[in-house]
């Protein structure tokens, strides 16, 4: 009977000792975490309310600021914007992805190379490769218009200094940086697919397409929907490409949410205002992301 | 690489041979399409570098000049005389070197106490550090300015390693690796009587080599080509980064073309030599995790 209680006791002492174990190993990080990362998260709830500019403090006015929201033609447009470039940007970057991933999936020469080449982009400063692509997309002598040309299109598009084709020059550009980070998601869900569910399928006579449409994309599923719900995110919130290629021009056409978070907030100080913005991005992102976890939990079942 | 390097083609071609004409096709429309693809890929960065050894009236020219004549090695020489270059360069390196060490020592540390040392409310933490990662950052950068204003962070390279030093990013990688090594291990070690902090030393860092090298490089990039944060914090010209400084000189010299890519190619270039060096770490981290910081 008395080693019950002194069992449970040392149990306790080993508890609270790796409590504080663990706590010490979290610390340094947790610290430096909580006080840049989630107090900030926290106050945007708070700013949202209020009137604020760098000379004034914060001011209550409850939810004036979404009321301004609903009226501002900017935000409008911006959110426009926005949802112009994810509905283009989504799809053509996980095709763009996909087939890159099928094709470097093949036993062919020189594939390592080309993995390695695809994913440069990704990891190159947005900064130099906007002024190569504005360089590139240069409406008089650029080298794409110069191609254009070349095959016959006499009035080629005006890219980023025309107010119709400035938004999809940034897309092709999300895109051409994106698709080889995104491949690398697929070339890994690719490996996870067994090799017999091939073999199975050959033996049953189905073609290269039935194999891909019977085997590879149910195989994927879990990869596509990860990729799917990262595009959704990266496209609501896009925004050093815009800024560094446009600065959201000519006139509004290519100014997106973020930008204009930025912009509210860093050019004209109003950070009560942008803070409600921010919500109304954060706001989307996060029911966006929660309905395709529902819709992917009901596909799977 | 070696994770995606193994083929599932193989053993379908063992098992049925198609004819031998119709492959040789395949094959033929395969490189075809990856012909496509790398030039799609590669013909900014072979633009960029091209141009970078023009003369500036040679840069746009009708008919397209796809090899510079002469080449112009002087551009190389020029931009250090007309830009911070060696400033911004300086402030980069040390911006990348302190972020890239206080996110790999917090991180991995972090991660041992989420991975290995079990505790009340560990997963509950651990799910606020996986919920933020899909926060954007864009929608808290205001409030998080007006804290660093306030902490007189702002400004001050501080600012810099405070934004990007303690992500959820590096928890979460080195987290995903540790929980691959075997708990037996760590128990063995423990009834030897090492302490907690032995093991993170002693077997846990020496295991965990790939990805704290993943970990590593993959902070040492994005630190690097950090556009936004150093845009909002620092305003001193003595401050900018390599990111800052380039945006500012294209704004500067917008009809420099030639000059601008060469700036272009030097931002570029440390980049390009760390990930040729390390592409692999690069992929196993990307691969492991899905994200990147």
């Amino acid at each position: 009977m008395t080693s019950l209680p002194l069992a449970r006791r040392r149990r306790g002492r080993q508890v609270l000792r790796n409590t504080v174990v663990g706590w010490s190993f979290l610390l340094p990080n947790f610290v430096g975490f909580a006080v840049l990362t989630l107090v900030p998260v926290g106050l945007l709830f708070y700013y949202a309310f209020t009137s604020w500019n760098v000379f004034g403090g914060a001011e209550w006015t409850g939810l004036e600021n979404f009321r301004q929201m609903l009226h501002d033609a900017s935000f409008r447009t911006a959110l426009r914007n926005t949802v112009y470039y994810t509905v283009f940007h989504i799809p053509l970057t996980l095709g763009a992805a996909l087939a890159l991933a099928l094709l470097l999936n093949q036993r062919l020469r020189g594939v390592a190379f080309f993995r390695t080449v695809a994913f440069f982009p990704y990891i190159t400063s947005i900064v130099a490769l906007a002024q190569v692509w504005n360089m590139l997309f240069s409406p008089g002598y650029g080298p794409i218009n110069a191609v254009l040309r070349g095959i016959g299109i006499d009035n080629p598009p005006g890219w980023t200094t025309s107010a119709d084709w400035s938004m999809p020059a940034v897309i092709v550009v999300g895109t051409w940086r994106e698709m080889g980070y995104y491949m690398l998601l697929f070339l890994a869900g690719l490996q996870t697919i067994p090799g017999q569910l091939y073999e199975a399928a050959k033996v049953d006579g189905a073609n290269a397409w039935q194999r891909f449409r019977a085997v590879t994309l149910p195989g994927l599923r879990p990869t596509t929907f990860f990729v799917v719900v990262l595009l959704t995110i990266g496209s609501f919130k896009v925004f050093d490409v815009i800024l560094v290629m446009t600065n959201g021009g000519p006139g509004q056409s290519t100014l997106v949410l973020s930008q204009y978070i930025y912009q509210k907030g860093f050019v004209e100080n109003q950070f009560g205002y942008a803070s409600a913005v921010s919500i109304a991005l954060f706001a989307i992102c996060f029911v966006i992301t929660i309905v395709q976890f529902v819709i992917n939990r009901r596909g799977t079942d | 690489m070696t994770l995606l390097e193994v083929p599932v083609a193989d053993t379908r071609l063992a098992l049925d041979p198609p004819p031998a004409r119709s492959r040789r096709g395949y094959r033929l429309l395969g490189y075809a399409a990856l012909l496509v693809a790398a030039a799609a890929i590669l013909v900014p960065f072979y633009w960029m570098l091209m141009s970078s050894l023009k003369s500036n009236n040679d840069v746009y020219t009708i008919p397209v000049q796809w090899l510079p004549d002469p080449v112009v090695w002087k551009n190389y020489v020029d931009i250090w005389q007309k830009s911070d270059l060696t400033t911004w360069l300086k402030n980069t390196l040390i911006l990348s070197v302190a972020v890239t060490f206080l996110q790999v020592f917090t991180g991995s540390f972090a991660a041992y106490g989420f991975a290995k040392v079990r505790f009340p409310g560990r997963n509950v933490l651990f799910l606020a550090y996986i919920g933020t990662l899909a926060v954007p950052w864009q929608s808290y950068m205001i409030p998080q300015f007006i804290l660093f204003s306030k902490l007189h962070l702002s400004d001050t390279l501080w600012s810099i390693i405070a934004l990007q030093a303690f992500g959820a990013f590096g928890v979460f990688l080195m987290k995903q690796y540790y929980e691959s090594i075997p708990d037996e291990l760590l128990d063995a070690a423990r009834i030897d009587g090492m302490s907690e902090y032995g093991i993170y030393r002693r077997i846990m860092l020496p295991l965990s080599v790939p990805a704290l090298a993943s970990l590593t490089l993959l902070t040492l990039v994005t630190t690097w080509n950090d556009y936004m944060g150093p845009l909002i914090y620092l305003r001193s010209r003595d401050l900018w980064t390599i990111q800052i400084g380039l945006k500012t000189f294209v704004n500067t010299y917008n009809a420099e073309y030639a000059l601008i890519m060469t700036g272009s190619v030097l931002s570029v270039l440390p980049i390009a030599i760390i990930f040729l060096l390390g592409q692999r770490y690069f992929v196993e981290g990307i691969a492991s995790t899905g994200l990147k910081g």
